[in-house]
This record gives C-alpha cells, sequence and structure tokens, in this order.
C-alpha cells in the first residue's frame, strides 16, 4: 500500500451542501476501490495564483490516502469527470515520508553519538574564555 | 537581507599608478536555509516557504544567489513545480 495526497479544487460558487456532498462522495469512492482513508482536509476558500475557467477562487480539499494504484485511477477519473471540480493534483508521499523518517533517525543518532564530546569542548573553550578575562 | 557584512573596507595598494587592481574583499559565504533549519522535505502545500525562493515575476530563485544547496535546491525545485501546478503559486505573474 501507498500513502497519497490528492488535493482538488472545487468551483467558490458551489453551494456548501453540494461540496460537502461530493467530498463524502469521493471519501466513499476510496474506501469502495481498497483504500482506507487518513485525513480529509476542507483546506477552505483560497486565491488561485492564476485564474482557472475564469475563477479566481477556489475550495480546497486534501485526501490523504492509504492505497493501491486502482483508487488512485479511479478517483483521478471522478475528478477529470466531476463538473464542480477546477483541478487536481495527486502526489505519492509515502517515499518521502520514509526519507524523512530515515534521515531523522540517523540524526538522533549522531546527536547522541556527538553530544558527550561537544559538551566537553564548550565547557573547555568557556573555561580558556574565562581565564584570560 | 539588506546589508552584506564586509571584512573592511576593500584594501588599497600604496605607490604604482593607476587603479586596475582587483578589488579584495570577502563576500560572506552564504549557507543553505534548509540545512541550517535541518528541514527534510519541502512541502509544495507550504507556501509561505516556497514564497521565498519565488521573486516578483514568477520564476524559481537560483540558487547561486540564494545559496540553496544542490540536493535542496532540487526539491525546492519540485515543491514550487507542484505547487504551480494546483495554483498555490504562478506560473508567471505578469510585470
Amino acid at each position: 500500500m501507498r500513502t497519497y495526497e490528492t488535493i482538488f479544487i472545487l468551483k467558490p460558487d458551489l453551494p456548501e451542501e453540494d461540496a460537502g456532498k461530493f467530498v463524502t462522495q469521493m471519501e466513499g469512492v476510496v474506501a469502495s476501490t481498497g483504500g482506507t482513508l487518513q485525513k480529509t482536509d476542507r483546506m477552505g476558500r483560497r486565491r488561485l495564483a492564476y485564474k482557472i475557467q475564469k475563477y479566481h477562487e477556489g475550495e480546497y480539499v486534501l485526501l490523504v490516502s492509504e492505497a493501491g494504484p486502482a483508487t488512485v485511477q479511479e478517483v483521478e477519473r471522478r475528478l477529470k469527470v466531476a463538473e464542480p471540480v477546477l483541478k487536481f493534483i495527486t502526489v505519492r508521499t509515502d517515499q518521502a515520508l520514509k526519507r524523512v523518517a530515515k534521515k531523522q533517525r540517523e540524526r538522533m543518532k549522531r546527536s547522541a553519538r556527538k553530544k558527550p564530546k561537544q559538551s566537553a569542548q564548550s565547557a573547555q573553550s568557556a573555561e580558556s574564555g574565562a581565564s584570560p578575562a | 537581507m539588506g546589508s552584506q557584512p564586509r571584512s573592511g573596507p576593500p584594501h588599497r595598494r600604496e605607490g604604482g599608478g593607476g587603479g586596475g587592481g582587483k578589488r579584495q574583499y570577502s563576500r560572506r559565504r552564504k549557507v543553505c536555509r534548509f540545512c541550517v533549519d535541518k528541514v527534510d522535505h519541502i512541502d509544495y502545500k507550504d507556501v509561505r516557504t516556497l514564497s521565498h525562493y519565488i521573486p516578483e515575476r514568477g520564476k524559481i530563485l537560483p540558487s547561486r544567489i540564494s545559496g540553496v544547496c544542490a540536493p535542496h535546491q532540487r526539491r525546492l525545485m519540485r515543491a514550487i513545480k507542484q505547487a504551480r501546478n494546483i495554483a498555490f503559486l504562478p506560473f508567471a505573474s505578469e510585470a
């Protein structure tokens, strides 16, 4: 299973209830195709950096899901044909997250190894700095 | 980043006729912001961070100016391009 982030932009003039309905519908698609939803975030209305289909604003929705490629395919197909969607993007994040975790682990290890030495050094330099003054 | 600390005024040689000598001053070495802050992942959703590397025109700021190291510049580039795709950042702003 992989982790994917899907962001899509809904038209700003879509009624609130329709937007909610659409989001729950997309959540349903994720669940029905064998994925598990980790997070749904209505990021709210934002100004677009450039206009899309003559709209200057859009409502951003973020879906984070743990799913296989079939889910992504289906979700993207739905988003493509859905009328209120201005634009969408799917990004795979599990590899990046793994890399980050590994880096942090390495850093922890290094700092744990380095610390006693470093503190001794800093104490020494503080002493030598203090003595002439 | 207005003031650029220089180590003293350029040294002028005594004697010898005209100018034309190389000005000697050492510019402070730029350091990669991401390395200093120990940022491992540059997220395309983090517009606040990305916008530091987007000048007026909307282009990506070259690392030779920002001082970002090569590995981080690559990640930054990807993040900016993804952010552009979802209209967080402009492809080009008129100016």
